[in-house]
């Protein structure tokens, strides 16, 4: 791979743009979706904190979704028609989702006070549709689109693993934000829905080698199976330091809380690392490799340009805005 | 006309669009009208404009996260309706999009939160900083997406290279002949789509007595940059329009409702076109004006709808949308002069009074800026039909492959939805300007305390 070329390089660094965005996307606006799926367990106060956790960030958020989408659209429009087109309902029941939750957000508490649950439930169905969409859209992707009995199968099983992923990254979330009786609410709530989801990601990562035999070869070559060894047992290790903190409250009384957080976001990073092997370097399955799909030198040089300065500025003030808004959630007045 | 995959493929994205805009074109320039506002408050730390930003933040929240969730929807709907338009042009609109992206959205949506929010927790000088950030945020925006649109108007820095679109000039492909005019007319009627809001919902306040004091200093912001802008929209307007008929003189027959190229063409006030028979019934006309209007020339030539076979764009929608922008414009300058007028002599005055039926005027026109901002955006993307990129690509040859019943669903799903948002967010201004919550202005004095230390 070093000698390849600058016109080689290019596509490959969209490519690591792009699939940065997108797990940036996932990790950020899984917890704004996970608080939304958990909302109709909690009583009206408990309610308006957890939005008030997640109010100001939601919207740049979702944002790491146009771009990612973007720099799809933009560096790789070859791929970008075959997969929209391919996922043409569920992208339209995904944001349709996310329109109900945006929303949502501001009518709840705008519109007069009796329409108020009726947009908390549109926050929760929107929130559902948004994540149940986007397992799905994953499945059908990883499966190379194969509307066969299998891949159904193994669309739906992500479509419902993926929320229930999501509902994880939101209870550690709040454990972070909030205090009292709704942080350990959201430990209770992490507590449920934790070995489900873990099973189903083990079960997840052993059907994909089976759908593709490239990816088994990928993963069970030798010696790679050694170098690739410390994948699943960081998840392990993650997903084992998440339950330990969640049987011991006194840990999240000690403000060790956060470890519930950290460690869903490192079981994320870790699955999407195991992707991003298995499909590289496709950027369709078996029909188109990431240079295939990639738009001409000069116009991707343009792009970078503008990628390599702003990059690094959007992610400076994300984290400035983060720490702005760092610590327990207040009540959200405007000023 | 059939409905199949492109019939439904345009209405479904004229529906969004056309949805979408609504919000954009308020909160490009309602962010600078909250900007002025709190520069007045840090100078004069009169209450009042307190109470003005207060109000106004609220609804340019509420409206900016209407458009954000519907601008998602549009990033995705080029890939899953019209994969060929990128596919072909994705050299160039791929980039320009691109910008968009990096420069402006994320701007805008990282400070939003700390200027919806954020007062208590940054100093005052940040927060002013993060309000101006989203203004601008917002304004470069438009200046990307107009510059891809006005290039899908009037192409220019390209050549085709295998049935594709590559850049030459970027400078020619951003700055292309119609951007200037095109994002000049855009701002201005942003500018008065929201001064129209502002002027409409203070007026109902005051007519349902829960006016603020804020209430009078917003009326007199907007009014008076109404009365300012609207003759600086005429000029542009008309500058516009001469580049239209320079570039795209199809669109301009269409708008003029001539059929038969003439020298010495009338101006149709009012008329009934009809495309089966190319006369336009009914029609009121003055002799020699259009020629003149356009070409400057009582007996300048103006190419008809005849010079153009199969390469002009349905007469009938672009004609009567030009007259109901160019009417509605016409209403918003005499209403706008009358009220300035009325105003002018309260100048000083803490409190404004005008007259009911001017109240009640404002009031009805609370939305004008709506019908003139989309039945302009119907002359000008109708009039570019039956090209995607105008004389170059057509827009038959880039629709999706999508079955046409899932377009339709789809189609169906988002109407609901646009029209559930629409009636909403109608009810909740008229709602909020009803009850307006009094509002304790927030006291700065932690703001060297902020958590992040600024």
């Amino acid at each position: 791979m070093l000698g390849m070329t600058w016109a080689e390089w290019l596509p490959l660094i969209f490519l690591a743009t792009m699939g940065f965005a997108l797990l940036v996307y996932v990790i950020l606006d899984g917890y704004d979706l996970g608080v939304g799926l958990l909302l109709p367990f909690a009583d009206d106060a408990a309610k308006d904190t957890m939005i008030s956790s997640i109010g100001p960030f939601w919207d740049a958020n979702e944002t790491w979704l146009v771009l990612g989408v973007g720099v799809l659209l933009v560096a790789f429009p070859m791929a970008h028609g075959l997969v929209l087109q391919a996922l043409y309902l569920p992208v339209a029941v995904m944001l349709i989702g996310l329109i109900l939750r945006g929303v949502a957000f501001d009518f709840r508490v705008k519109a007069p006070l009796r329409y108020k649950p009726f947009w908390n439930r549109a926050f929760f169905a929107g929130s559902l549709l948004a994540g149940a969409a986007q397992g799905w859209m994953l499945g059908s992707y990883i499966t190379g689109f194969d509307a066969g009995p299998f891949g159904i199968a193994f669309s739906l099983g992500i479509a419902i693993t993926l929320p229930a992923a999501y509902v994880l990254l939101g209870a550690g979330w709040l454990i972070m934000k909030t205090e009292g009786p709704l942080q350990m609410q959201a430990v209770a709530w992490a507590k449920r829905v934790l070995w489900p989801m873990g099973v189903a990601l083990v079960a997840i990562s052993a059907a994909t080698p089976l759908v593709h035999p490239t990816v088994a070869a990928k993963w069970f070559g030798v010696p790679q199976v050694f170098a690739l060894l410390p994948v699943p047992l960081a998840c392990a290790v993650a997903f084992f330091a998440v339950r330990w903190v969640l049987t011991h409250p006194d840990l999240v009384r000690a403000g060790h809380g956060w470890i519930v957080f950290a460690a869903t976001v490192l079981i994320f990073v870790l699955a999407f690392f195991g992707l991003a092997y298995s499909i590289f370097p496709d950027i369709v399955i078996g029909r188109m490799t990431v240079w295939e799909a990639a738009i001409s030198t000069a116009s991707l040089n343009v792009v970078f340009v503008g990628v390599a300065i702003t990059l690094p500025v959007i992610v400076a003030y994300t984290v400035f805005m983060y720490r702005v808004f760092w610590g327990k959630a207040r009540a959200l007045t405007y000023g | 006309m059939t409905l199949d995959a492109l019939m439904l493929s345009r209405i479904q994205f004229a529906a969004n669009i056309s949805f979408h805009i609504l919000f954009p074109t308020i909160t490009i320039a309602l962010c600078w009208f909250l900007l002025f506002f709190r520069v007045r408050l840090v100078q004069t730390r009169e209450p009042a404009w307190e109470e003005a930003y207060y109000f106004w933040t609220k609804v340019f929240a509420l409206t900016f996260a209407l458009g954000v969730v519907s601008g998602i929807v549009m990033s995705f709907q080029f890939g899953t309706n019209w994969p060929g338009f990128i596919e072909t042009t994705g050299n160039i609109s791929g980039p320009l999009l691109g910008y968009e992206v990096l420069t402006a959205f994320f701007l805008e949506a990282s400070f939003l939160g700390i200027m919806l929010f954020g007062r208590g927790r940054v100093s005052e000088r940040v927060h002013l900083t993060a309000t101006f950030l989203v203004a601008l945020g917002t304004t470069l925006s438009a200046f990307w997406i107009l510059s891809l649109n006005s290039w899908m108007q009037t192409p220019a820095g390209f050549e085709i290279v295998d049935g594709k679109f590559m850049p030459t000039d970027w400078f020619a492909v951003v700055f292309n002949p119609s951007f200037p005019y095109r994002f000049a007319h855009k701002l201005l009627a942003s500018a008065l789509t929201a001064a129209f809001l502002i002027a409409g919902l203070s007026a109902w306040q005051l007519l349902k007595g829960t006016a603020t004091d804020g209430t009078h200093k917003a009326m007199r912001a907007a009014v008076f940059t109404a009365a300012i802008v609207i003759p600086i929209q005429f000029v542009a307007g008309d500058l516009h329009g001469l580049n239209t008929l320079e570039h795209q003189p199809a669109k301009v027959a269409a708008m003029e409702g001539i059929w038969e190229t003439e020298r010495g063409a009338p101006l149709t006030l009012f008329g009934i076109p009809d495309e089966e028979t190319g006369t336009t019934h009914l029609a009121i006309k003055i002799p020699k004006l259009a020629s003149l209007i356009l070409t400057h020339e009582l007996d300048g030539e103006i190419a008809g709808i005849d010079a153009f076979p199969d390469a002009h764009p349905p007469v009938a929608p672009v004609f009567y949308a030009f007259r109901i922008m160019v009417g509605v414009g016409s209403l918003m300058l005499v209403v706008a002069a009358f009220a300035a007028w009325k105003l002018w002599g309260q100048r000083g005055r803490a409190r404004i009074s005008l007259p009911r039926p001017l109240l009640w005027t404002l009031s009805a026109m609370t939305f004008s800026g709506w019908v003139a901002t989309l039945s302009g955006w119907y002359v000008t993307e109708t009039g570019r039909q039956p090209f995607v990129v105008y004389g170059v690509l057509r827009t038959s040859d880039v629709v999706t492959s999508v079955p046409s019943p899932f377009i339709g669903a789809t189609l169906v799903a988002y109407l609901l939805v646009y029209g559930l948002l629409l009636v909403t967010y109608v009810g909740v201004l008229k709602y909020m300007a009803e009850n307006p919550v009094t509002h304790a202005p927030v006291p700065v004095t932690d703001a060297g305390l902020g958590k992040a230390g600024v």
